[in-house]
């Protein structure tokens, strides 16, 4: 219950970090906010032969929203910092005024002791199919940018995750911001799910993304499941449904069926495929229900 | 693997230790610096017995290395207390109310409720159990530490 012995590389900026990371390569694991990477070193499950520990590098913790000065420019991405405590995001004011999905679904994650370790770039590198922010990533369409000695690039969160706990991020990479474009108009955000127990990883969970017009009419959609699969699972043809729609009870009964047949739960020892089919259902009329009457009067 | 050299603060008291990367901030805590009332329960974060101060918010031990608190301040549960018979009024609320049997979860325990306590002077029931969702107790159901809690909040707002 000890981890094996690794080199201990503590960069104080992200040139040295890629530098050092593009020299040790596969050998080398990134360190984050820990609270995933050291239990399995404890266990001995992972045994990297260097640790490149990025919690000394502020230029990577970070929350800022665009526009040149005009803090009320309607067209504001959001750009955070991958080095961003999880705790950090669930008190930050532009995460609460102008991502409010991220902002709801904070506290599902873990607890305040986890939180205050744990970051954004941490967890969405991960790729825990169960995790909620790989989840309001593609929720809300975002980006992630990588970084390598000599090169950036951009992956949108639906192209991030390729399979279980595994990304489009190569090894000599890093990732190190989020971008979160801003919200259209008269767009309701929900998120909600089900855990044993407060804090712990949820057996089932949504987040729903709804813009509607100015007749109620449903323009675009966009439901993603945790739990549901080998990555975070986009419903799309269950989304496809409301498109053109007005909310109705019936409506979302059909989306709900749709969807529980379009993920892919299977059985763990906490619950059943079948089981999780059950309360993505139940848990999709809920967010259904909450995201249009928050479009309707955003 | 060869060992750093670190500049910890712990309880207030800074020293130089040469550490080696891969011991965890808990074990130095423990074995090194002989503070055992931090206690390791799982090592893998999720009983919450092995909870200390980082820069005054509550953290893991177990989920970091030692050499990752150079240059900053640990707070354990034997910062509490001026001395052994003037405890911390948090840890006279344990006492008073019954808010502990074993004593293997208390100090995780009180490491998380400080900080809450300075953020929420006046918590309800239900913001209590919520702060303390991250720590297991095997003994006490629970209840008695609530209570607890809900006492020393009530002392400290008076004291202050
Ligand atoms: C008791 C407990 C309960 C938890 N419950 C939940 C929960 O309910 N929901 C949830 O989502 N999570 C949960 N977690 C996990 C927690 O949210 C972690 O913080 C998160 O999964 C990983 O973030 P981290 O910053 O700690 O990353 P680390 O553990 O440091 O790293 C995780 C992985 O990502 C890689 N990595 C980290 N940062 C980068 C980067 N910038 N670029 C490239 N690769 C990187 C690392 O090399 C490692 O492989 C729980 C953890 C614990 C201990
Ligand atoms: S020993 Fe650290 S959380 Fe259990
Ligand atoms: S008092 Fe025994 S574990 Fe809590």
């Amino acid at each position: 219950m000890k981890p094996a012995p690794f080199e201990y590389i503590a960069p104080t900026s992200l040139a040295e970090a890629l530098t050092a990371v593009h020299k040790h390569g596969s050998d080398a694991s990134l360190l984050a906010g820990g609270q995933s990477l050291v239990p399995v070193m404890n266990f001995r499950l992972a045994q990297p032969a260097a640790l490149i520990d990025l919690n000394n590098i502020p230029e990577l913790d970070y929350v800022r929203r665009e526009g040149n000065g005009q803090p009320e420019a309607a067209s504001g991405h959001l750009h955070i910092g991958s080095m961003t405590r999880q705790r950090t995001l669930e008190r930050h004011p532009l995460i609460a005024q102008y991502a409010p999905l991220l902002h709801e679904a904070m506290p599902y994650i873990a607890h305040p002791q986890i939180r205050n370790r744990g970051t954004i770039g941490g967890s969405l590198a991960h790729a825990d199919p169960a995790a909620e922010l790989p989840v309001i990533l593609l929720a809300l369409d975002g980006r992630v940018q990588l970084q390598k000695s000599g090169g950036a690039r951009w992956v949108h969160g639906r192209d991030f995750y390729t399979d279980l706990f595994t990304t489009a991020r190569a090894e000599d990479e890093i990732l190190t911001e989020i971008e979160l474009p801003p919200l259209p108009p008269r767009t309701g955000v929900a998120f909600t799910e089900i855990a044993r127990r407060h804090g712990d990883y949820a057996l089932s969970g949504v987040a729903a993304v709804v813009t509607v017009d100015e007749r109620g009419i449903c323009t675009a959609v966009r439901l993603v499941y945790l739990n549901a699969g080998d990555t975070p699972i986009s419903a799309t043809q269950a989304a496809a449904l409301l498109v053109g729609q007005a909310a109705s009870e019936e409506l979302f009964t059909a989306v709900a069926h749709t969807a529980q047949q379009e993920i892919a739960p299977t059985d763990d020892i906490h619950a059943t495929a079948k089981y999780k089919r059950h309360l993505a259902q139940v848990l999709t009329m809920r967010v259904l229900q909450q995201a249009f009457t928050r479009a309707v009067s955003a | 693997m060869s060992d750093h050299t670190t500049l910890i603060t712990v309880n207030g008291k800074t020293e130089a230790h040469a550490i080696e990367p891969r011991l965890l901030l808990s074990d130095f805590l423990r074995h090194e610096l002989g503070l055992t009332g931090t206690h390791v329960g799982c090592e893998h974060g999720v009983c919450g017995a092995c909870t200390v101060l980082f820069d005054g918010q509550p953290v893991r031990s177990c989920l970091m290395f030692a050499v990752q608190a150079s240059g900053h301040e640990i707070t354990t549960v034997e910062g509490l207390a001026q001395s052994m018979d003037n405890l911390h009024p948090l840890q006279q609320a344990f006492w008073d109310a019954h808010g502990l049997q074993c004593g293997f979860c208390t100090p995780g325990i009180l490491m998380t409720l400080l900080p809450f306590l300075a953020e929420n002077p006046q918590p309800t029931e239900t913001e209590v159990r919520e702060a303390l969702s991250g720590n297991l107790c095997r003994c006490t159901g629970y209840q008695h530490i609530v209570d607890a809690a809900l006492l020393a909040a009530r002392r400290m707002e008076i004291g202050n």
